[in-house]
């Protein structure tokens, strides 16, 4: 029953925090620029405003449009719950292993799709085009990665492969090593950050997730802001959690539960800086070069999976 | 399995897995700096794979022709092509790479088809180092691929040289380096090959005003 409690707190906490660490990047990418940041609480406020306001729906909207947002919170909060955020071995790591993971991620985006042309809009229909297009090839490369780490724990779930992972000691593993740069790079394409696409601007020639959403207003933007957000904290915390496990409870006693909270939370700051370092240090690429980008992506976790082949199991 | 391993031997591994990822980047790259660039990275890669190999299997001869690999093929070489590049005003020039994509998929055919090769060797072999020999057989089919694939005088040098990488890498891989009479004859071979490339460079070039040798398929009397 306690397991159950741990876990329902686990994603309540994992849903609440996702705003605060993209007020985090938002804030270092200020620091950055010297500019002055806004107040770490500010996405909240906006997701507040945004729920008290009203909808405005196109007249030709369908269905389609007003179901969206909610397929897409949904589907993103239950990707959020099955991952292990502060310890494994939960219940609701059993939900979902990492491939359906990968399926909720492609779900959400096939509504986000769906909604963007649903109105008819040039934007919204350019918006739909690129990211279906950026999404056919970072999702075999995000695929291929996994089934490397899946190869290495010989095993799908999340929390099996963090278990495996942080009992095998110091092992200098080229697959887990070029699986990590492809997930890198796959985040970066997926969660829509510079220099795939800018979050930050609806820059109508260049913006790729921003088109979709234009049409959006009230608590449906609200749910689709929010989705982003968690996204970005998904992969923040695959990343964290898989590649430097280090903190994360095996127990679950008070001690070790605070221990592997601080410690996930200073490891989201540093990625968050990370991230902002790469955003302020990168242009945003030309779309055409995105798959080049991509491209590469692949290769990293083609080489991982060959590597682990050839040179890890015998 | 990997992790029974001992460190050092571990990082023999990562860092032959690194020299296929420099093979695969090579074959990407468009740039004529950029690639004498990866190729001179992976040049270094081998050098401290075998100083490594060197170190753990006591073998010291293996440190000379580290430092030989180091010296030439990571710095020397580089430095050459690149000196002729630069004189010859093609470092701004980018090379087309047609079908990147099929590229990276006949790339990855080629390392599992090396795999499936190497893998009777390996049952036979009771070095550390056997895994890697696939890694060096790839490396050697995947120059080659660089070879076919490019039509720029300057990529196919690259290439070829990179092939060479590939048999020093498979030499100290299956038996700890070839003997050292042969080693300094295949490295003094290398350097006088990069020279004679250097002059070819320049005689393609006047001859056929540019290094694209597909240009040199045709009969130069069907154009006039």
């Amino acid at each position: 029953m306690s397991y159950w409690i741990l876990a329902l707190f686990q994603a309540i906490l994992f849903v609440f925090l996702a705003p605060l660490f993209s007020a985090w990047v938002k804030r270092v990418k200020c620091w950055l620029q010297n500019r002055r940041p806004p107040s770490l609480l500010q996405p909240y406020r906006d997701l507040r405003r945004l729920f008290s306001k009203q909808v405005v729906l196109a007249h030709n909207a369908s269905f389609i449009f007003r179901l969206s947002p909610y397929i897409i919170a949904a589907a993103t909060l239950l990707a959020a719950v099955a991952i292990p955020l502060l310890a494994v071995n939960l219940p609701t790591a059993a939900i979902a292993d990492v491939i359906v993971l990968a399926g909720f991620f492609a779900l959400a985006r096939f509504f986000l799709a769906l909604a963007g042309m649903d109105i008819g809009t040039a934007f919204g229909g350019m918006g739909s085009s690129r990211e279906m297009t950026i999404s056919a090839m970072a999702e075999p490369a995000m695929l291929m990665a996994v089934f490397t780490l899946a190869m290495v724990a010989s095993s799908t779930n999340l929390s099996t492969v963090i278990g495996v992972m942080l009992n095998q000691g110091m092992v200098l593993r080229p697959s887990l090593l070029f699986a990590f740069l492809s997930l890198v790079l796959v985040a970066v394409a997926e969660t829509g950050r510079i220099p795939v696409d800018n979050p930050s601007t609806h820059l109508e020639l260049t913006m790729i997730h921003e088109a979709m959403i234009l049409e959006y207003s009230g608590r449906h933007l609200a749910m689709i802001e929010w989705a982003a957000q968690l996204k970005l904290m998904i992969y923040g915390v695959l990343i964290a959690n898989i590649f430097f496990p280090w903190g994360i409870a095996e127990q679950l006693d008070a001690a070790s539960l605070v221990l592997a909270f601080v410690a996930i939370g200073l490891k989201l700051m540093i990625i968050g800086v990370a991230l902002a370092f790469g955003e302020t240090l990168m242009a945003k690429m030309r779309l055409f070069q995105v798959p080049a980008f991509l491209v590469l992506a692949l290769t990293f976790s083609v080489i991982g999976l060959l590597s682990h082949i050839i040179l890890e199991i015998s | 399995m990997i992790a029974q391993l001992p460190i050092y031997q571990q990082a023999i591994l990562l860092l032959a897995s690194l020299v296929l990822f420099s093979s695969f980047a090579l074959l990407a790259q468009t740039r004529v700096v950029a690639i004498i660039k990866v190729f001179a990275w992976q040049g270094g890669l081998v050098a401290i794979t075998t100083a490594l190999v060197a170190y753990d299997t006591g073998q010291h001869h293996l440190y000379i022709s580290a430092t030989l690999t180091l010296g030439l093929k990571a710095l020397f070489i580089p430095w050459l092509l690149l000196r002729l590049v630069n004189k010859m005003g093609l470092n701004k020039e980018a090379h087309t790479v047609e079908h990147p994509a099929m590229l990276l998929i006949v790339a990855t055919a080629l390392v599992i088809f090396c795999y499936y090769v190497v893998q009777p060797i390996e049952m036979l072999s009771q070095s550390i180092t056997r895994n890697t020999i696939a890694i060096s057989m790839s490396v050697v089919l995947l120059g080659m691929l660089m070879l076919v694939s490019r039509n720029k005088a300057v990529s196919q040098v690259v290439g070829f040289m990179s092939l060479e990488n590939g048999l020093f890498f498979a030499a100290v891989a299956a038996t700890h380096g070839m003997p050292m009479v042969v080693e300094l004859g295949v490295a003094f071979d290398v350097l006088v090959a990069a020279v004679i490339f250097g002059v070819f460079f320049f005689h393609i070039r006047d001859s056929i005003d540019s290094l694209d040798v597909s240009q040199l398929n045709r009969l130069s009397e069907l154009d006039e």
